[in-house]
């Protein structure tokens, strides 16, 4: 007998998780073999489109018709369809089914409604990955503004540098997942290695900024004084500490 | 082909009002058929600027609403013929504007007038986004000081992003209008300098108005200063900046200090 005793053994700390996913909604529509031919239709179209996608079966229409809810579910088992859930239905009409009991498909986010889809029409049957040969150099995308960025206006690209040609304004902010180039004067924000980039770093032609940082760690305007104000700097991290310094 | 204005900066006290019916003013008496527009629905200050206070029976309100026909709310200017104002509602607020009833009212104005000016209420919020939805260009109204220049610069990027212009890929024409200019304290480095609020706000400059009792005196009269004291500083400087928002070729007056020795030391009691 498994007894959870209350005084010596810690209990395990439970992990939950999340995890959002899209579910495709198929909603079969009378006649039914029409629909069922389309269907077939569309997938030798997209071949793959379907393979490993959950799928939620809406019977809504099913429902209104005399069809058996029964004979369309295993229809489209019949296609491989990985059905996950099956929502629109009362529960009465699915005995007889494996779907008898079960619970039905949860609603979507509150408030928002299910999307359409288009389904492309030359999806690559599942092709498998290439297997990389060689350590890949990493690919950083880069943002390129070139027009001030104004007050209130928040520049956020987590993906990689940013460059902007203008001044950033006093109250406008730069947040990058890598470094951050200005070339004009830094009146606001910079906020770079947003994504544990300790190796990212700032650069600007005229420093006035109001705030500055690297991987998290970040310098109000008061840390850094008058003496690099309006200069070209850089700044970067070094052993957890922000630096900066004079371009020229 | 008719040119929607908006007058407009963000803070409030730098000087729209008195700017939309001074503009308004000096594109009248150019010729031009002329209407200023009081978008500060609540807090409506132009119909006295104008010195049409008394003369207001249906408003903006009640047009964007289709209670009223605009011939109805408009305004003929008593001096100046051509120049004419769709005063605010005083007993609303923002709210009572809706997109479609402005965009409806903005296109009729369009038919009438050569230039629509919409005096754009201070803030960031329903009635200041409302007065530049439509607008083909902006005037930006500023103080040199650094809040006056940081509100302004936000309001040149919601002018570049939420207007129906800017939305539609096209570029917005904006102007900076720089009042309350002071030659001496700017002199003195007391305000900040016109090249730092160029440097910092880059657009065009329109125009230079220098502080002056004039302008507080016109108000009080209720009467735009162009057509107060056409004289005086500041009535020179914004007939100039209307000459430049024409499309001619100005060069911009900078204001100077004008007082005399004596009068800088008896200042007060001079004057």
């Amino acid at each position: 007998m498994l007894s959870v005793s209350n005084t010596t053994l810690p209990l395990p700390t439970i992990r939950i998780r999340g995890r959002s996913f899209m579910a495709l909604i198929v909603v079969p529509e009378p006649p039914f073999e029409a629909w069922l031919a389309a269907l077939d239709q569309q997938m030798a179209r997209s071949a793959g489109f379907f393979v490993d996608r959950p799928v939620v079966v809406n019977l809504a229409a099913v429902a209104e018709t005399d069809d058996d809810p029964a004979t369309v579910l295993a229809a489209l088992e019949a296609r491989d369809l990985r059905i996950i859930g099956v929502e629109g239905v009362e529960m009465s009409l699915l005995r007889g089914t494996p779907w008898f009991g079960a619970t039905l498909a949860a609603p979507g986010r509150e408030g928002k409604p299910d999307k359409f889809i288009e389904v492309p029409e030359t999806v690559e049957p599942a092709a498998p990955v290439a297997e990389p040969t060689v350590e890949a150099v990493e690919r950083r995308p880069s943002l390129l503004i070139n027009r001030p960025v104004r007050s209130g206006q928040s520049v956020v690209f987590e993906e990689g540098d940013v460059t902007v040609i203008g001044p950033v304004s006093s109250g406008a902010e730069i947040i990058a997942g890598g470094s951050i180039h200005i070339y004009g004067t830094l009146r606001g924000r910079a906020v770079a290695g947003l994504l544990g980039g300790a190796e990212a770093r700032i650069f600007c032609s005229k420093l006035a900024a109001e705030l500055l940082a690297i991987d998290g760690l970040y310098r109000t305007a008061d840390h850094w004084g008058h003496g690099l104000q309006g200069k070209s700097v850089q700044i970067w991290l070094d052993d957890k500490e922000l630096r900066l310094a004079a371009l020229d | 082909m008719s040119k929607v204005l908006v007058v407009t900066s963000g803070k409030g006290g730098v000087g729209k009002t008195t700017s939309s019916a001074a503009l308004g003013a000096a594109l009248a008496q150019a010729g031009k058929n002329v209407v200023v527009v009081d978008f500060d629905v609540g807090l409506r200050n132009l119909d006295l600027i104008m010195g049409a206070e008394r003369r207001v029976v249906f408003d903006l309100v009640n047009v964007v609403q289709g209670d009223a026909k605009l011939a109805q709310a408009l305004i003929r200017d008593k001096r100046v013929e051509t120049l004419s104002l769709l005063p605010a509602s005083q007993t609303r607020d923002k709210d009572a504007l809706t997109p479609e009833g402005v965009e409806r009212v903005i296109g009729e104005l369009r038919e009438k007038f050569d230039w629509i000016v919409c005096d754009s209420p201070a803030g960031i919020e329903r009635g200041a986004t409302l007065a530049m939805r439509h607008a083909d260009m902006a005037v930006v109204v500023t103080n040199p000081e650094v809040s006056s220049v940081r509100d302004s610069d936000r309001i040149i990027g919601l002018l570049d992003s939420k207007t129906a212009r800017a939305e539609a890929g096209e570029t917005m024409e904006k102007h900076l209008l720089l009042t309350r200019y002071d030659a001496a304290r700017a002199a003195r480095g007391e305000m900040l300098k016109v090249e730092d609020v160029l440097e910092i706000l880059a657009i065009p400059l329109l125009g230079i108005i220098p502080d002056s009792e004039d302008v507080l005196k016109a108000s009080n009269v209720g009467c735009p200063v162009t057509l107060h004291n056409p004289g005086s500083g500041p009535a020179r400087a914004y007939a100039e900046a209307a000459r430049r928002l024409l499309g001619e070729t100005v060069a911009v007056t900078m204001p100077t200090e004008k007082k005399g020795f004596m009068s800088r030391l008896f200042g007060r009691t001079v004057a």
